[in-house]
């Protein structure tokens, strides 16, 4: 079952209340009109179902959600997908820092650029790994504290001497992985991070999110794919292992 | 390779007349301090190794062991001092931050011991708690500025509540800091309590959430095991933002420490660092505050109280202010003497303020601002026994959070070495061999005996006062004198000196 709901002057905590009723009764797919800053849409709901957000959600979009797929046919916010432990968030724009901040599971795709300390502290267990897929470019700190997970980074329409990844890419970074599309200037990474070959198995991965990107925003995979990618990993995964003494 | 100057912290001293060469201390010391040594048949120390956790101590079967303080003398020097030195040494040779464990050992004024309570006298009746009854169940969460009955009924609903059958919780002690052992003790202790027991940053353990009625789940920087699920679990959410270990620094789980549950329940790779650095990245004003804690009350439709944890700083009032003023339900004070899993020496021991002084100070602001009902006030930071909780419901606070008091109920020494996972009695380690030594039945039970004796000395207490319920003593400073402050002390407490 569809269903659309009109959010023009609707406070965010009443809209809120509304949608999650409606999934609570089972509604497969709401479609949300005229979205306009609204903040926590989809905020710790488990489900399967979907929401289509026409316009712009405010901040923590899906924080702490388990499940949902949302679509936002607009630009998110900061904290998009904050602490989120499954699903699915396809932005049709780009969104603001701390995207993904802790992410335990599920995927965002994000069609075009994203802010600062986005991927901070994503997390991995086993078979659970969340993924980031940034159309073009991210700003200061991405990855941060990284202790799992993948972030991808197109750079796609990057403009002459505009940089894919802005400063400190991956301080912290003690576990996951990111792949970013052409090169990286040293002086973006942090301490904690270099820069390894591309396997086989790496390139699988990167093309099968690269697919799933040009379905989402249309695009060309095999122009995407052409350029080579630099994949960043953490020297260890004690970073800090060795700054203190006891006393 | 130079020799080291360090002098041992310990003598072992072995009465060679009672010890039966039995090796209990030997298979005791994860320190390995102990060893057997075939050619002169007896037991050695490598005394450099001993943190005085008295493991030995107490499982020698002959009382055969002592452990002393090294009485090798510095030469006299009331400024560089043997502990000065010590640092200097320590740093000399290892070139790293020192690191430290539980709260500070400093002797940094206690208020509460200045602090003394009244009784009743001719004037108004004492009363026996034996006889009567007394009322200490506490409430912890929002309250309206008025209530509205209609026919015996509440007509307007009250935000949710917190309801503790004493005015003591558990403080925060996440599962990796301690172990699973430890956490079980605490979770059920606290539920057989009816009171609260807190996840630290840690995530809940799968075998903890029989326990989360009884549980606040916290949510820190790194926000480990931080889903759906476990904030549904919990009976409330605390967000940390500091504790009074170590304020303005985050929390540094050692990957010596995490194994494959702590992996688990925390997310992150089995040998890694878990890693909260200071502020939560999406929390940068009151503002931001305000942000998570409407976005943790959405993902959990209202139904919990959130707290907010704070480090007792020098403005902790003005910010206790913004706190309540953001909707927390709850604000967590934890003053200077707060203990810890891993601090650096010179945060735990130089940052921060005690929580007497923090505690007076948020209580009377809030009042002066007309908001002190918007939110509970915890107090953290060094509450040993029950009349420091007695003190502290006068100063003002709803409920204190005890932490080292509990950790010393399950077996605890202080040794202050809680960062190596080596805890000897199974409290602060990962290690299987080491956890398996604290019973969490025995921990438990240790527990309750600690919270139901601290609840009947409150009702003494208070009995004795004339008061028959905790609510009539909250923030009442006229049952407090003080002796031996300064004017601004006074000031600051709200309090009168002993005979005026």
């Amino acid at each position: 079952m569809t269903m659309t709901i009109d959010a023009k002057g609707v406070y965010y905590k009443e809209l809120n209340h509304n949608l999650r009723n409606h999934l609570d009764k089972g509604v497969e797919e709401i479609i949300v009109q005229n979205v306009n800053g609204q903040r926590y849409i989809g905020d710790g709901v488990t489900g399967s179902q979907r929401l289509i957000l026409e316009g712009t959600p405010g901040n923590d979009m899906a924080a702490f959600m388990d499940g949902l797929e949302i679509v936002v046919k607009g630009n998110g916010q900061d904290g998009t997908g904050n602490t989120m432990n499954q699903g699915r968030i396809i932005v049709h724009g780009h969104t603001g820092d701390t995207t993904g901040y802790g992410m335990r599971g599920g995927e965002i795709f994000v069609r075009d650029y994203v802010g600062y300390r986005v991927g901070i502290h994503m997390k991995e267990y086993m078979e659970k790994i969340p993924a980031i897929i940034i159309g073009g470019t991210a700003g200061d700190f991405l990855g941060e504290y990284m202790a799992g997970g993948i972030v991808l980074v197109l750079g796609l329409g990057l403009r002459e001497g505009e940089d894919i990844v802005g400063d400190y890419c991956g301080t912290g970074m003690h576990g996951g992985v990111m792949y970013v599309r052409g090169q990286i200037p040293e002086f973006n990474l942090g301490k904690e991070v270099k820069i390894v070959e591309m396997t086989d198995k790496d390139k699988a991965l990167v093309r099968g999110y690269v697919e799933r990107y040009v379905a989402y925003f249309g695009g060309n995979v095999k122009s995407i794919l052409s350029k080579p990618f630099s994949k960043l990993i953490p020297y260890n995964k004690r970073p800090y292992g060795n700054m203190y003494t006891a006393w | 390779m130079s020799i080291s100057m360090q002098l041992p912290d310990y003598l072992v001293e072995r009465d060679p007349n009672r010890c039966i060469k039995c090796k209990v201390c030997v298979n005791q010391c994860a320190n390995e301090v102990h060893s057997w040594d075939e050619d002169i048949d007896s037991v050695i120390a490598a005394e450099e190794k001993c943190v005085n956790c008295h493991r030995c101590v107490t499982y020698c079967p002959t009382r055969a062991l002592k452990i002393r303080r090294n009485p090798t003398e510095y030469k006299e020097n009331s400024y560089w001092n043997a502990r000065t030195i010590r640092g200097i040494d320590r740093q000399a040779e290892g070139g790293g931050v020192l690191l430290t464990g539980m709260g500070t050992d400093r002797p940094i004024p206690i208020y509460w011991d200045r602090l003394f309570l009244n009784a009743s006298q001719v004037t108004n009746p004492s009363i026996d708690p034996l006889r009567e009854p007394m009322e200490i169940k506490t409430y912890l969460g929002s309250k309206p500025d008025n209530v509205i009955i209609k026919d015996g009924k509440l007509i307007k609903e009250l935000p949710p509540q917190l309801v503790l059958d004493a005015p003591i919780m558990f403080g925060a002690l996440s599962f990796g800091a301690i172990s699973l052992s430890a956490v079980k003790s605490l979770a059920k202790a606290a539920t057989d309590c009816g009171i609260m027991w807190n996840t630290g940053e840690g995530g809940l353990h799968r075998d903890a959430y029989e326990y989360s009625k009884n549980c606040i789940v916290q949510v820190a920087s790194g926000r480990f095991g931080v889903d759906a699920e476990y904030l549904n679990a919990g009976a409330a959410i605390e967000i940390k933002i500091g504790q009074g270990a170590k304020p303005g620094i985050g929390g540094h789980l050692p990957g010596e420490k995490v194994g494959e549950e702590v992996s688990r329940t925390r997310m992150i790779p089995i040998g890694s660092d878990a890693i909260s650095p200071a502020p939560h990245h999406d929390i940068y004003s009151i503002e931001d505050l305000r942000q998570l804690i409407y976005a943790l009350k959405e993902a959990t439709r209202y139904t919990k109280p959130v707290s907010v944890k704070v480090s007792a700083v020098h403005n902790v009032a003005a910010i206790a202010s913004g706190i309540v003023r953001a909707g927390a339900d709850i604000v967590a004070i934890d003053g200077v003497r707060g203990g810890t899993g891993a601090a650096p020496l010179r945060t735990r021991d130089s940052v921060g303020i005690p929580a007497e002084l923090a505690l007076a100070s948020v209580d009377s602001r809030l009042r002066q601002e007309g908001i002190r009902n918007q939110a509970s006030l915890v107090i953290a930071g060094g509450i040993r026994n029950s009349s420091d909780v007695v003190k502290a419901i006068a100063l003002g606070a709803d409920a204190c959070y005890i932490g080292t008091a509990a950790l010393i109920t399950m077996g605890c020494r202080m040794c202050q070495t809680c960062y190596t996972g080596k805890c000897n009695w199974g409290i602060c380690t990962q290690d299987p061999k080491l956890v398996k030594r604290l019973n969490p039945e025995i921990g438990a039970q240790r527990l309750a005996n600690l919270i139901h004796a601290w609840s009947h000395e409150i009702k003494e207490l208070l009995g004795g006062m004339g008061i028959n319920a905790l609510e009539s003593l909250r923030g009442n400073r006229l049952m407090l004198r003080g002796v031996g402050l300064s004017e601004t002390e006074y000031r600051i407490l709200g309090i009168l000196p002993a005979g005026e």
